[in-house]
């Protein structure tokens, strides 16, 4: 009997790949990382591959290293592998050569993503492999998380036959992580496969003292040539041998791959050619046009190198007269994408050899960066196959208005095999549980029917707050459905947040006749009355049946808090019909017990009894025949917004990007800034309020929040005469400012992740009630209004002088305006303070290079960004190279500013006499250390420009050109510890140990925070981490200290939590320093595994318990014959455990590996103690000798 | 040869000397010493329901629910196929001091609700607990809860758990009821095996500093057992259930008073934290030595001797002689005068 799986593609391809592997190196990248992060769990549970050994699992610092390590550990003769992509791949290519080159048996899976160029993207398409074409590499594609599992295998058996090595790769998130109901390829399956003596042969050719030989030569021109040829025997056998193990495993298994796999009419006349899962959409749609008669076929290619010609020659009928090749990929300014061109070669070839007719073949690109792949795009395609005279060059997918390549299609085209399939669509929160419980449910089907199931989950880019919509289909027959749930198609839709209704078409994907579920707190018989028109009119045209639950008052009932994505799924199975009921009840409760098995029981219990209660809480919903007065529409907006806000900004925000065409879209990659405000996501539920009576203006809520949903102004009260009713303010406390001005605290209500950092920041108790503050969370409902009015009133005041604002406390520098506001950070983020900060003290001056990463993701995903400009439009500019480089990058733009500022100064000294003497003296040798010189250089630079306009002077335009570079720039480096410690570290430490005025910002979160919490160097030792599931056993490097043995170098460890006074003068320390500065910053990270509301208690522990001290080495004092260290923070008054058994991170692995934790934990003490003791040392140090003449 | 035997919840006891639920108990070694010091039975450190939760509310939020929805990162934790739940080590810690240990161990649960802990009770005699203490650790602070609803929730606990539970089931109660002797009628009657007087609450203490709540850990100490000594006298020969004395015993003199009012057994924890194993080993001395200086034969025999029924004047041990006992404090010189 065959053996069924339910999963996603990554762990299908992982399976197969451990059990093959000895030597297993990984670095993460999305959307490749869990196929890591699954090989490493189970090398952690010590299961073994089909050897009887546990793989070796080594996360290396970049793909670059994992690729050094897998060819030495391949060259020593063991089974290597890797799982990689897009700039991960990238950054292996020097080692595919060598790989290759040395005829080397190989396999590495690649989960396919879209290379960064105008923009970074995670999402799926071709542009990585096709990138390695010259590697020498095979390339094979699978088209389906089933046959990214089969031809994982065929890969391991062809790489060892042929020794040539396969990159075997599967669309990004299409297949990697579509989860998906698969028959297994068992142990015994993969050991007949994988040739005994092919492996002892591998082996014999390892390096080996015992039988020494040498490898990897430099060569001369007189042989290289020659030698590259050598292996052309290899290249040639390949294909066959590919298709041998293809037939191999169909003896085995049952399912048979070709080279070239053909679908369609034997007499096609119009034949679509493609690799990767769109192939299975176009299969789709030609089974829809076969059963009517139509002569058309997909050509699937699977192994696109070593390029086969006869093989496809002989796979596409004879009779195909026209011919679309399709390329998930794009190569500016070549007249072809790959694909399309070696297809052209090879008919022309056989054309010109007379074997063959040509047929008319057509090129286009589709899907870039998992753009949407309909059947309906597929019939355009073959429609345009079909026209007289077909465009060469096309796209599909998109509306190009500007070059107008693209294809227009039918969206509401649908194929008889979706018709044929229950199709439901679910609109959740990202943290409400809806696609873990959906992931369930597709197991459920999955493992207890005999029906296909398919899910795919589309994410946000947000972290907080972040929607997720759940697409799932079920059917009788393999599921080629390679797209998302079409719209009218959704039998059941389910609506998991009442919220949702007013923002989004949660309906668009529902089919007439089927089931809507919506939770609400509404009382079935009130309930219509509150939906919006829009909504009423689908439910009544589409005939639903609308169905409603309380699911969050039956969690609360059933103990289980706010969780309620067990009560939807149960919801899902009582009214869907997909199941019996009662079988589908007891398979959840079943899945249930799975779940928490020996975790615990008590949950398991609880979950029972919510599923009960559920099914007495699910009301049908009578539709009144008379429709009640609708509820008023929310008010609209977008009167006064920016052009570009409300034509793309927005559109993206709402879900309506996929419709913005081409001629909307800036050509380079370059956006305005200020663009979060407008989003107005509206997640918390609960807001900050101001006591002003109890306040003393101390800043710290403004300080901590990692929104800048709070926020103070100074004003004069005569600016209030106007301003709304329950606007607060008071007179400020400082005696620095002029009678009469006034402060206040205004919180953003729509923009408040209700995090509650504020509230815990605060230093203040009413006297008569301790729990009262100066700040204190409250219901946003009846604030909303007020305090959105409010906020307008707040930012429209002028900005107050700065140069008033004394900078260097934390209660008037949070006066200072921030430029950096409203992110889309994870609520309670530990890192976007330190980001506020610097745009608030240097804002208006700043160039930042910033690492990819958390901070790249919340500082520049579209639809906004945070980063945003002061009432003179000036602000933080900001860009994103890419992870490795970051430093570089940086450092670039210094070298950027001091060159320009070195060539306007040559100029103003060339046209002194043009712009008069003392301007130009005072422009060239202007102090612009602190912000009060920078003011003043500015206002030369104005006056500079008066002069060169009225100037005849012939460089007098090119002065002007160059004139904003006489203001001096404050280049800010920022990133989190995966690019300081690892990635960038070579960069890091390069730039480091160069002269240049760069500060350096490591948002330091001990662990890849961006793509899912993997160890890096900075994971501190007894952390559980992906990549460290037994816990990690080596200390976290000290990268600050590393950097004090630079001598030039300012370095500071701060963590604001902890000691804010001593983070803001790092800050105003390190960028008046004019080298390099390191400040590494204590971010508290969700990953962490505890409530982000104690942020700042979890500050105070690490740097209590000597987990994290705090101190800063100035050369500037060792420049004056003092000790550059200065240690900040006390002796550990705190033991580890202390701070360990706060965190899950630390505390689950007494829970796993009860003795292992004990002994790190002595170790992490240890380390703590002698640690502090190294930094005491330091610090009480002897000065050095002041250098002569200082 | 003095017999010290005692009966305990149908269990026989070498002695009545019974280290109570304490951290001691988390660690092999120091069971295997308290045996060997001649610890008649064990009480095992309690498992809280509270710290069941939070590692529960742990476990959903940070490891089994941990996504946010964000593209890159489904959680943030890895799987831990290992992770084993706090009522899955304390069975195995159970089963571990079971197959080590030659005297009897008694689980201890502490809760309020135990909601959901259903399969609690029998897990724990699955992994081979000899009884179960039950300590009910609720602090009756709700104005409209009345006395009666309080005993109410001891009793439905006592009432959930006997459906599923063969063993013995002592309750560990707090001195705060109206009517202690009626309510341990009741819990008599609902199916108790016995009965140990007094939990301690630990109490919250104020940071005057940071104005925050403190929890401090506070051992009890020797006038900790006068309490004790009250309510086990009056309640001696008055229930079939066994009574265990549990606070203040630090040397043998608690300990023989606890025995003379009426106590079968008589736990430790305090002065084992505080001194170590040894402490036993030499209570347990000293308690032959005053028997057998005074010519007992048996703890049986002393058993009850003093309880108030035997008291020539009962009052003695009810309003005890409160007026002489004020009377007699007399204030340190010079604080007065």
């Amino acid at each position: 009997m065959t053996h069924t799986l339910t999963l996603d593609g990554n762990e299908a391809v992982a399976r197969i790949a451990y059990l093959g592997s000895e030597v297993i190196a990984i670095y993460p990248i999305t959307p490749a990382s869990s196929m890591g992060e699954w090989a490493d769990e189970w090398a952690s549970q010590g299961r073994t591959n089909l050897w009887g050994a546990v793989p070796a699992i080594i996360e290396m610092q970049s793909e670059g290293g994992a690729a050094g390590t897998l060819h030495g550990a391949l060259t020593s003769g063991a089974l290597a592998t890797s799982f990689t992509a897009s700039q991960g791949l990238l950054l292996m290519v020097p080692n595919l050569y060598k790989i290759a080159g040395e005829l080397t048996p190989f396999v590495l899976y690649v989960a396919a993503r879209a290379i960064a160029t105008h923009a970074l993207s995670i999402f799926g398409d071709q542009s990585d492999v096709m990138a390695c074409r010259g590697t020498g590499c095979a390339l094979l594609a699978a088209n389906s998380p089933q046959e990214a599992q089969d031809l994982a295998l065929v890969a391991q058996a062809a790489t060892l036959a042929g020794r040539v090595p396969v990159i075997h790769f599967f669309d990004g998130f299409r297949t990697s992580h579509e989860v998906a109901k698969i028959e297994a390829v068992s142990a015994d399956t993969v050991r007949a496969m994988l040739d005994a003596d092919l492996i002892a042969a591998h082996r014999s050719r390892a390096l080996s003292p015992e039988h020494p030989v040498l490898r990897g030569t430099s060569q001369n021109p007189d042989v290289f040539f020659q030698s590259r040829e050598r292996a052309n025997p290899f290249y040639d056998a390949f294909p066959e041998i590919v298709q041998a193990a293809m037939d191999r495993f169909g003896e085995l298994t049952g399912r048979s791959y070709r080279l070239f796999e053909y679908f369609g009419a034997e007499d096609a006349e119009r034949v679509i050619v493609l690799m990767g899962s769109g192939a299975e959409t176009v299969h789709e749609t030609v089974e829809h046009l076969r059963a009517r008669d139509e002569k058309v076929g997909v050509l699937k290619v699977r192994l696109y190198r070593p390029f086969a010609p006869d093989a496809l020659l002989a796979a596409l009928p004879r009779t195909a007269r026209a011919v679309a090749v399709l390329d998930r990929c794009k190569e500016p300014g070549a007249d072809g994408e790959p694909l399309y061109k070696d297809v052209v070669t090879a008919l022309a070839q056989a054309a010109a050899d007379g074997t063959r007719t040509m047929p008319r073949v057509i090129g286009g690109r589709y899907g870039l960066a998992s753009k949407e792949f309909t059947p309906g795009m597929v019939m355009a395609v073959f429609d345009e196959l079909a026209a007289t005279a077909p465009k060469r060059s096309f796209t599909i997918g998109i509306r190009d208005d500007l070059t107008h390549l693209s294809l227009p299609w039918d969206e509401d085209f649908r194929t008889d095999a979706s018709r044929r399939l229950q199709h439901a669509v679910f609109w959740g929160l990202g943290a409400d549980g809806t696609v873990s419980a959906n992931k369930n449910s597709i197991k459920i089907v999955g493992e207890s029917t005999e029906l296909m199931a398919q899910g795919y989950f589309v994410y946000d880019s947000k972290k907080s707050g972040a929607v997720t919509v759940s697409h799932l289909r079920f059917g009788p027959a393999t599921i080629r459905s390679s797209y998302l749930v079409e719209a009218g198609m959704a039998g059941f839709v389910a609506c998991h947040q009442p919220m949702f209704v007013d923002r989004y078409d949660v309906l668009a994907h529902a089919a007439p006749d089927g089931v809507f579920l919506l939770n609400t707190p509404v009382a079935p018989d009130a309930v219509w009355e509150t939906l919006p028109q829009s909504l009423r009119e689908q439910i009544r045209d589409k005939r639903l049946r609308l169905w409603v639950i309380d699911a969050y008052a039956v969690a609360a009932e059933a103990g289980m808090g706010r969780r309620i994505n067990t009560i939807m799924q149960t919801c899902f199975f009582a009214i869907s019909g997909i199941l019996p009921k009662d079988e589908a009840i007891a398979a959840i409760k079943l899945a249930v017990d799975k779940t928490y098995g020996r975790k615990s029981a008590r949950l398991a219990e609880l979950n029972h009894r919510a599923i009960d209660m559920t099914l007495a809480q699910l009301h049908a919903v009578a539709i009144p025949t008379v429709e009640p007065e609708a509820a008023p529409a929310p008010a609209a907006v977008g009167a006064q917004l920016p052009d570009f806000v409300r034509e793309v900004t927005l559109p993206i925000y709402y879900g309506r990007g996929d419709a913005l065409p081409v001629s909307r879209f800036p050509a380079d990659g370059t956006y305005p800034l200020g663009t979060a405000r407008y989003e107005k996501r509206n997640i918390a539920l609960e807001i900050p309020v101001w006591e002003p009576d109890l306040c003393t203006q101390c800043g710290k809520c403004v300080f901590v929040c990692p929104h800048t949903a709070i926020r103070s102004r100074l004003f004069s009260v005569d600016a209030t005469s106007d301003a709304p009713p329950s606007f607060k303010h008071v007179p400020a406390k400082s005696k620095d400012f002029p009678a009469g001005t006034h402060i206040s605290y205004q919180v953003a209500p729509e923009d408040c992740t209700g995090c509650g950092d504020c509230v815990e920041a605060c230093p203040i108790h009413d006297k008569s009630n301790v729990s009262r503050r100066a700040v204190n969370m409250a219901p946003i409902g009846p604030l909303r209004d007020q305090e959105r009015e409010n906020l307008e009133f707040f930012l429209g005041l002028p900005e107050f002088d700065r140069g008033m604002i004394k900078q260097n406390t934390i209660p008037s520098a949070m006066l200072l305006d921030p430029l950096f506001e409203f992110s889309g950070a994870c609520a309670g983020c530990g890192e976007t303070p330190y980001i506020r900060l610097a745009t608030q003290l240097f804002g208006d001056r700043m160039l930042i290079a910033n690492a990819t990463g958390c901070s790249s993701i919340y500082g520049g995903n579209l639809p906004s960004t945070p980063y945003t400009v002061n009432d003179d439009g000036r602000g933080p500019a900001w860009s994103n190279s890419l992870f490795e480089d970051n430093a570089e990058f940086g450092l670039g733009m210094r070298l950027a500013a001091d060159k320009l500022m070195d060539y306007a100064k040559l100029l103003v000294r060339e046209l002194a006499n043009e712009i008069g003497g003392d301007l130009a003296e005072g422009l060239v040798a202007a102090d612009q250390g602190a912000e009060a010189g920078i003011t003043e250089q500015r206002r030369r630079v104005a006056h500079l420009r008066e002069r060169l306009s009225a100037s005849a002077h012939p460089r007098a335009s090119e002065l002007a050109s160059v004139a904003e570079w006489l203001i001096r720039r404050s280049v800010w480096i920022i990133g989190g510890d995966g690019w300081a410690y690892d990635i960038g570290y070579g960069g890091l430490d390069h730039v480091l140990a160069l002269p240049y005025d760069v500060n350096i910002l490591v948002l330091d979160t001990e662990v890849y925070s961006n793509t899912g919490g993997q160890t890096s160097k900075a994971t501190p030792i007894g952390a559980v981490a992906k990549f460290s599931a037994g816990g990690k056993a080596t200390t976290k490097k000290d990268l600050a200290r590393l950097a004090t043995a630079y001598d030039h170098v300012y370095v500071a460890s701060v963590a604001y939590g902890a000691k804010d006074t001593q983070t803001l003068r790092v800050f105003h320390e390190a960028e008046s320093y004019p080298g390099p500065s390191l400040i590494v910053a204590y971010s508290p990270c969700i990953a962490h595994g505890y409530d982000m509301l104690y942020n700042q208690r979890q500050q105070e522990l690490a740097v209590k318990s000597g987990h994290w001290p705090l101190f800063r080495s100035d050369p500037r004092l060792a420049e004056a014959g003092g000790n550059p260290f200065k240690l900040d923070s006390a002796a550990p008054s705190q033991p580890m455990s202390a701070f360990m058994e706060s965190e899950t991170r630390f505390a689950m692995l007494a829970r796993s590996h009860p003795e292992e934790a004990k002994r790190l934990l002595a170790a992490a003490q240890d380390e703590a103690e002698r640690r502090f003791k190294a930094y005491q040392d330091m610090a009480q140090r002897h000065a050095r000798e002041p250098k002569p003449g200082t | 040869m003095i017999d010290l035997a005692t009966d305990y919840l149908g269990l026989k006891l070498k002695n009545p000397l019974v280290p109570s639920a304490s951290p001691l108990t988390r660690n092999l070694d120091a069971a295997l010493r308290l045996e060997d010091a001649g610890a008649a039975a064990l009480v095992m450190y309690s498992l809280f329901e509270e710290e069941l939760r939070a590692e529960d509310a742990m476990m959903e939020r940070f490891l089994l629910q941990s996504g946010i929805g964000h593209a890159e990162a489904q959680d943030f934790l890895p799987d831990q196929g290992e992770f084993r739940g706090g009522l899955e080590r304390y069975a195995e810690q159970l089963q571990q001091l079971k197959a080590r240990l030659g005297i009897p161990v008694v689980a201890s649960l502490n809760g309020v609700s135990l909601s959901g802990w259903i399969e609690l009770g029998r897990a724990l005699q699955e992994a081979g607990a000899d009884a179960l203490e039950l300590n009910v650790y609720h602090v009756a602070g709700d104005m409209q809860e009345a006395g009666e609803v309080v005993e109410a929730r001891y009793l439905s606990l006592l009432g959930e758990l006997r459906k599923v539970v063969r063993l013995p089931i002592i309750m560990k109660l707090s001195p705060f009821f109206s009517s202690l002797p009626n309510f341990v009628a009741s819990l008599e009657r609902a199916g108790a095996a016995g009965v140990a007087l007094f939990n301690r609450f630990y109490q919250p203490d104020i940071d005057l500093d940071t104005l925050c709540v403190v929890d401090r850990l506070r051992l009890s100490t020797a006038e900790e057992a006068l309490l004790r000594i009250r309510w086990l006298s009056i309640l001696h020969g008055r229930t079939r259930l066994t009574l265990a004395a549990t606070g203040g015993v630090h040397s043998h003199e608690e300990a023989m008073k606890m025995l003379l009012v009426g106590a079968d057994v008589v736990h430790l924890a305090s002065c084992l934290l505080e001194h170590g194993p040894s402490r036993l080993a030499q209570i347990l001395a000293d308690m032959e030595r005053w028997m057998s200086e005074r010519e007992y034969a048996s703890v049986a025999q002393l058993k009850g001797s003093m309880s108030q029924k035997n008291l020539a004047d009962p009052s003695a041990m009810a309003r005890s002689s409160y007026l002489r006992v004020l009377d007699s404090f007399s204030p340190r010189p010079g604080v007065w005068s």
